[in-house]
C-alpha cells in the first residue's frame, strides 16, 4: 500500500510512440507529495505527452506510472476514480462555454462526487475568491479574459479536491500582462502544499517556485535537479543550448 | 345568421369566383377544420418522431459496430436522395401490400397500418434522415479539448454527453434543425397523394365539389401554412434565443 513517504507519482522507464515516432523513450521520475516540479524543454520534446500520461489521457506502450501506488495504465483501473485525485489545467482553458464560472466549478463535484449542491457552491465561491474572481460567478467564459478563464479552470480543478495538480503550458496562450495573475495563483497553491507538476516555458517561474526541474529533449530526461543548479550551472550541452536561447 | 357570414354569402352570389364557402357554410368549415387538425397532428408526430429517429441515427453513426454504421449510411442514402412524394407512394402502395390486415367486424379487411399511418412513417423517416446529419454536424463541432477537460474531471461518458457535448451541439445545429423541421411540416401536404385527409386534401376536395371556392380556398391554404410554419419557426427562434450564451459564437 502507498504511504505518503513514498513518491506520489512514480514513473519507471515510460515509453510511448505515435506510429513510428517515439515520443517518450524511457522516462523515469519520482515526485513526492507537496513537491512542485517543472518540466521544461524545447517544443516537441514530449513534455505535454508526458504530463497527459499521468492522468491517463494518453496511454503508454511500456513502463509504469503509479499515482499513490496505483498503476495508472492497469486496464482494470477505473480512470474516473484516478482523475478525481489528479486535477488538470490546459493551455486553452477548455471551460464549458455554456456554463457560468460558478456552474463550471460546481458541475463535477455535484455530478461526479455527488456532493450536496449547497456545500459545493460555498466551496466554489471560496475558490473564486481565492483566485481573485469575486463577482465573476455569473459570467460566462466568453465574457472573461484569457487569464480570468484560466483561473476559473484552476478553480474548477481544485473544486474536486485533488491530491495532485497537472498544469499543461497553462500560460502559453495568455497575454503577457495576464500571465502573472495565473502564475501568482499557482504559486499560492504550491505554498499551500499542493503537489504540482507543470509543463512550462516560464523559466523565471520555474526558477522561483520549483523544487525540482526536469529538462527533456527528444523524449528523454536530459538533466534534472534543483532549479538553482539547472539554471545557473547546466551540465549537459543541450540544456546549455536551450537555456541560452530562452533566458 | 350574423352579418359577417351574410356578407360572404352575398359576395358568393355577386362574384361567382369568390365563394368563401367555409365562412358561411358549417359543413364546409368543418371539412377545412378537420383537414387543419390532421395536418397539425401529422406535423407534430413527424417532427417529434424525426427528432427521435434522427438522434438515434446520429448515435448509431458513431457506433463501434460496422453493421450499425452501414445500416445508417444506407438509410441516409435512400431517404435523402429520393423525393418525399416517391417515398410516400412507395410506402403506401408497395410496402402497404405486404402489411398484415385484420378484420374488426368479421366482414371487412382493414390493413394494420392506414394511409395516415404510412404517411406518418414515411415523412418521419424522410425528416429524420436530414436530422441525423444535422445532429452529427453539431456533435462534431464540439471541440475535442472541451470533452477532454470533462474527461479529466472524472466525468462519465454519459455525463460528458448530457452535460457538455449535447447542450453545445444543440446550439450549433439549431438553425439547421429549424429549417429542416419547417420543411418537414410543409412536406406533410404531400400526404395528399395517398389520400390522407389533411388540409390540402380537404381543400382540393372542397373546390372539386364547389369550383367557385377554388380561389378563396387556395388563398386560405397559403395563409394557413404561413401561420402554421410561422408559429413553429417562432417557437424555434425563441428556443435559440433562450439558449444563447453571452460571448459564445453560435
Amino acid at each position: 500500500m502507498w504511504s505518503p513517504n513514498q513518491p506520489i507519482v512514480a514513473m519507471k522507464n515510460v515509453m510511448k510512440s505515435y506510429g513510428d515516432f517515439d515520443v517518450l523513450k524511457g522516462i523515469s521520475m519520482d515526485i513526492m507529495k507537496g513537491e512542485v516540479v517543472c518540466i521544461i524543454g524545447p517544443s516537441g520534446s514530449g513534455k505535454s505527452t508526458l504530463i497527459r500520461c499521468i492522468n491517463g489521457l494518453n496511454d503508454i506502450q511500456k513502463g509504469s506510472i503509479t499515482v499513490e501506488g496505483q498503476e495508472v495504465h492497469d486496464p482494470k483501473l477505473d480512470k474516473r476514480l484516478l482523475r478525481r485525485k489528479v486535477g488538470m489545467v490546459f493551455q486553452q482553458y477548455n471551460l464549458f462555454p455554456h456554463k457560468t464560472a460558478l456552474q463550471n466549478i460546481i458541475m463535477a463535484p455535484v455530478k461526479v462526487l455527488k456532493e450536496p449542491r449547497a456545500d459545493v457552491e460555498a466551496r466554489a465561491r471560496a475558490l473564486l475568491k481565492k483566485v481573485r474572481l469575486e463577482g465573476k460567478e455569473n459570467s460566462y467564459p466568453g465574457e472573461l479574459s484569457g487569464g480570468q478563464q484560466q483561473r476559473v479552470a484552476i478553480a474548477r480543478s481544485l473544486a474536486m479536491r485533488p491530491d495532485i495538480m497537472l498544469f499543461d503550458e497553462v500560460t502559453a496562450a495568455l497575454d503577457p500582462e495576464t500571465v502573472k495573475e495565473v502564475l501568482v495563483t499557482i504559486k499560492e497553491l504550491a505554498a499551500d502544499g499542493m503537489t504540482c507538476i507543470l509543463v512550462t516555458h516560464e523559466m523565471g517561474f520555474a526558477k522561483e517556485v520549483a523544487d525540482k526541474v526536469y529538462f527533456t529533449d527528444r523524449g528523454l530526461i536530459v538533466e534534472e535537479g534543483h532549479p538553482s543548479e539547472i539554471f545557473s550551472n547546466p551540465k549537459d550541452p543541450r540544456t546549455k543550448a536551450f537555456l541560452s536561447q530562452v533566458l | 345568421m350574423n352579418a359577417f357570414s351574410e356578407y360572404f354569402r352575398d359576395l358568393a352570389e355577386r362574384s361567382p369566383r369568390w365563394d368563401f364557402i367555409w365562412l358561411y357554410d358549417g359543413s364546409a368549415a368543418d371539412r377545412i377544420l378537420s383537414g387543419l387538425w390532421v395536418t397539425i397532428q401529422l406535423s407534430v408526430i413527424c417532427v417529434i418522431a424525426s427528432l427521435v429517429i434522427g438522434f438515434a441515427g446520429s448515435m448509431l453513426q458513431t457506433s463501434r459496430y460496422r453493421v450499425a454504421r452501414l445500416f445508417v449510411s444506407g438509410y441516409l442514402q435512400i431517404f435523402r436522395n429520393t423525393p418525399p412524394l416517391v417515398q410516400l407512394l412507395f410506402f403506401y402502395f408497395a410496402l402497404g401490400q405486404f402489411t398484415p390486415s385484420y378484420s374488426p367486424d368479421g366482414w371487412t379487411q382493414v390493413p394494420l397500418i392506414s394511409n395516415v399511418g404510412w404517411a406518418a412513417i414515411a415523412l418521419s423517416l424522410f425528416g429524420a434522415a436530414f436530422n441525423v446529419e444535422i445532429f452529427r454536424s453539431g456533435l462534431e463541432a464540439v471541440p475535442n479539448s472541451t470533452i477532454e477537460a470533462a474527461d479529466a474531471l472524472g466525468m462519465s461518458r454519459w455525463l460528458i454527453f448530457s452535460e457538455v457535448q449535447f447542450p453545445l451541439a444543440l446550439r450549433v445545429c439549431l438553425p439547421a434543425l429549424s429549417s429542416n423541421l419547417i420543411n418537414l411540416v410543409k412536406t406533410t401536404s404531400q400526404a395528399f397523394a395517398i389520400a390522407v385527409p389533411e388540409l390540402l386534401y380537404q381543400s382540393a376536395s372542397l373546390w372539386n365539389d364547389h369550383p367557385a371556392t377554388q380561389n378563396p380556398t387556395m388563398l386560405m391554404l397559403l395563409v394557413v401554412y404561413v401561420g402554421l410554419v410561422g408559429l413553429l419557426s417562432l417557437g424555434l427562434r425563441f428556443m435559440e434565443r433562450r439558449m444563447r450564451v453571452p460571448g459564445y459564437g453560435v
